[in-house]
């Protein structure tokens, strides 16, 4: 590519200003983190000066922490559930929606679009406080849920501030994210090949099943990683719809910074999440090709 | 009793009549081509073979047995689609697979059928490839030794050579030729491209306006027409409107406007008066330039207007002092051929009776 200089000035420019705006803002910050990974907290929160007694001050110390206090590790493993759980049910309710506004008209189909993206028109928190009032004790879902339980000679359960109310609204918050990219996938499906699949002897499930399903991994793909990163590393679901006992990695990075105002411990904690979410994703992106054998150009359903 | 018979069967949708009262019986092991227009109803009445559309009235009964009920799955009835419809996630073998496996074949006899397919089509060694790893001809091969691997009793082929380039197309048909001999399977096959149905069919029948217009085979179709449709849609035909003045038995003259008395052949019992027209082949029409000895029944002079070489054949337009215009067709390689014609030259056509044939209106 022997591109002539004012082309290369060109491309420079343009792709120049995004780059800056990540290396100010991304790069920088994320080295900084590391870098504080390795100091020492100082007496009042903060760090610690770098260089001291003319002896530069950097250390494992809060790395050893995490390694060797088990409650890092099982708040860790929780998230990693959590998030797991979200993207599992997440799929289970985005496909029948996304399958059905792909194959919904026109007219309806736009309609569809605008009711699955219109949550986003209102503030994120307002959303989860939201979730405070129809969860609440003296809502009519709890009142039913207990009457019905009661019926059976059950204890009431309080559905708010529990790991059921965390997770409902980290399924709704997220569903969005999940039914774009399937519908952007099953939209694009060539109904020849459903047709193919039932003239050779396939009924509807093993049309679903060998067919749809295999072609919209992609789409599966990409809603799962848009669901399970964000979900990983949320903390104000927690925060305010979750118990003492549902705590996530994200609220403990919050807390190490805010309130502890430990931050080299803080950093660790977010390496390891940043690092743990980018090996699931790899992981992830290596057994979809390792299972489709094909260059993950599956999308592609044209023959 | 027919293989597959299709009993006054109708499909309408809304006002739109796609299929009209269409009958059709169709013989094992026989090669059937729906020949009509875009529109004429030929794919509709195909899908409703295949069960993907059901009709609104009449039956289609499969070995005797009315298909109404059965799903398209549960029908001993593939289709071969026209864009192919090659599973893309899957290799050439898994295409090949997947009916055995929706049949419930047991795996041990899978391979074997799948090699046996990929041989019939001329595949051999393909099956590990992905469909887009195959050009055009190779997708066509994979999807008709799918389609066939489970051996259906009626294959279905929608224009499955529509989308590919003259030559292979020409080299497809004679391997479609070949293959259907050899596997014994009854092929009803779909096409707009009446060569391609002349070639290919043992039986055609032309459909029009979801009507079925003539169903024969290829060479009494092309030189009985039934209908001014069917002369006209099969090759070029110069169509002569007239009155019938004299019939015997076989023969009628026709008094042709612009023309004059032309003898032609019919299978009509045609009374003296009836309208009607005289359907003749442009290449059964002789032109000279001198009358010749040997006069057959017709003959009339005209003026070249225009002409197209085409190689192999040159299409002459003459046309008479009256003002009658008349295609013809010369081979150029014919022996002993050293004039052409050029336009505004005069010359002699002439045919004898059987060449034309009258056709009712």
């Amino acid at each position: 590519m022997a591109a002539r200089p004012e082309a290369r000035l060109g491309k420079w420019l343009v792709s120049g200003l995004p780059l800056l705006y990540l290396i100010a803002f991304f790069a920088i910050p994320a080295l900084i983190m590391v870098l504080a990974s390795f100091r020492t907290p100082g007496e009042f929160g903060g760090l610690s000066p770098l260089v001291e007694n003319g002896k530069i001050d950097l250390n494992l110390e809060s790395y050893s922490r995490f390694f060797t206090d088990s409650i890092y590790a099982q708040i860790f493993a929780k998230s990693v559930w959590y998030a797991l759980l979200t993207t599992f049910f997440c799929l289970l309710l985005a496909y029948p929606l996304a399958a059905l506004v792909a194959k919904s008209g026109k007219k309806h189909r736009d309609l569809l679009l605008l009711l699955v993206i219109l949550p986003f028109w209102s503030n994120f928190l307002i959303r989860v406080y939201a979730w405070m009032i129809i969860l609440g004790p003296n809502a009519a879902l709890a009142r039913s849920v207990n009457g019905l339980l009661s019926w059976f000679g059950h204890e009431p359960v309080p559905l708010l501030f529990s790991s059921f109310a965390v997770l409902v609204c980290l399924v709704y918050v997220h569903l969005p994210f999940m039914v774009l990219p399937l519908y952007a996938n099953l939209e694009k499906h060539d109904q020849a090949l459903l047709d193919a699949a039932q003239d050779l002897g396939a009924n509807g499930w093993q049309r679903f099943w060998r067919i749809t399903f295999p072609l919209s991994l992609p789409g599966v793909y990409a809603g799962a990683a848009l669901v399970f990163i964000p979900a990983l590393g949320i903390f104000a679901i927690p925060d305010i719809l979750g118990g003492p006992e549902d705590s996530l990695i994200g609220n403990v990075i919050k807390q190490q910074f805010l309130e502890t105002r430990d931050w080299p411990f803080g950093s660790v904690l977010s390496i390891v999440l940043t690092v743990a979410a980018l090996a699931l994703a790899g992981l992830a992106a290596w057994v979809a090709r390792g299972n489709l054998g094909t260059p993950s150009s599956g999308g592609d359903t044209r023959a | 009793m027919a293989l597959l018979e299709i009993q006054d069967v109708s499909r309408r949708f809304g006002d739109f009549t796609a299929v009209d009262r269409v009958s059709i019986a169709i013989e094992a092991g026989e090669f059937f081509t729906l020949l009509g227009p875009s529109g004429c109803g030929k794919t509709t009445l195909l899908r409703m073979i295949a069960g993907f559309d059901l009709p609104d009235g009449g039956r289609i009964l499969l070995e005797g047995s009315d298909l109404a009920g059965r799903p398209p799955e549960q029908r001993p009835v593939r289709t071969v689609f026209q864009s192919y419809a090659l599973f893309p996630h899957m290799t050439v073998a898994g295409n090949i697979a997947f009916p055995l496996r929706m049949a419930g074949t047991p795996a041990g006899e899978t391979p074997g059928k799948i090699e046996e397919a990929l041989a019939d089509v001329r595949l051999t060694g393909f099956g590990k490839r992905y469909p887009h790893e195959l050009s055009g001809g190779q997708k066509q091969r994979v999807a008709i030794a799918r389609a066939l691997v489970t051996h259906p009793a009626v294959l279905l082929l929608d224009e499955p050579l529509a989308a590919l380039d003259a030559k292979l197309r020409e080299e497809m048909q004679i391997e479609l030729i070949n293959l259907q001999k050899e596997v014994g399977i009854t092929f009803v096959y779909v096409t707009h491209d009446q060569t391609e149905a002349l070639a290919l069919s043992r039986r055609i029948a032309v459909m029009n306006k979801g009507r079925v217009e003539q169903v024969g085979e290829p060479s009494k179709i092309y030189n009985f027409p039934s209908s001014r449709f069917v002369a006209d849609f099969i090759g070029t035909c110069n169509l002569l409107d007239g009155v019938v003045i004299a019939a015997e038995s076989g023969t009628v003259t026709v008094e042709v406007e612009a023309l004059g008395p032309v003898r032609a052949t019919t299978t009509l019992g045609t009374a003296v008066g009836a309208p009607g027209a005289i359907a003749l082949r442009p290449e059964k029409i002789r032109i000279e330039s001198k009358s010749s000895e040997a006069t057959p029944d017709n003959h009339f002079r005209g003026t070249v207007t225009d002409f197209l070489y085409l190689g192999d054949v040159t299409v002459y337009r003459v046309s008479t002092p009256s003002g009658r215009k008349l295609e013809a067709l010369l081979a150029n390689s014919e022996s002993g051929r050293t004039k052409f014609f050029e336009t505004g030259d005069t010359v002699e056509m002439s045919w004898p009776a059987d060449a034309g044939h009258f056709l009712d209106s």
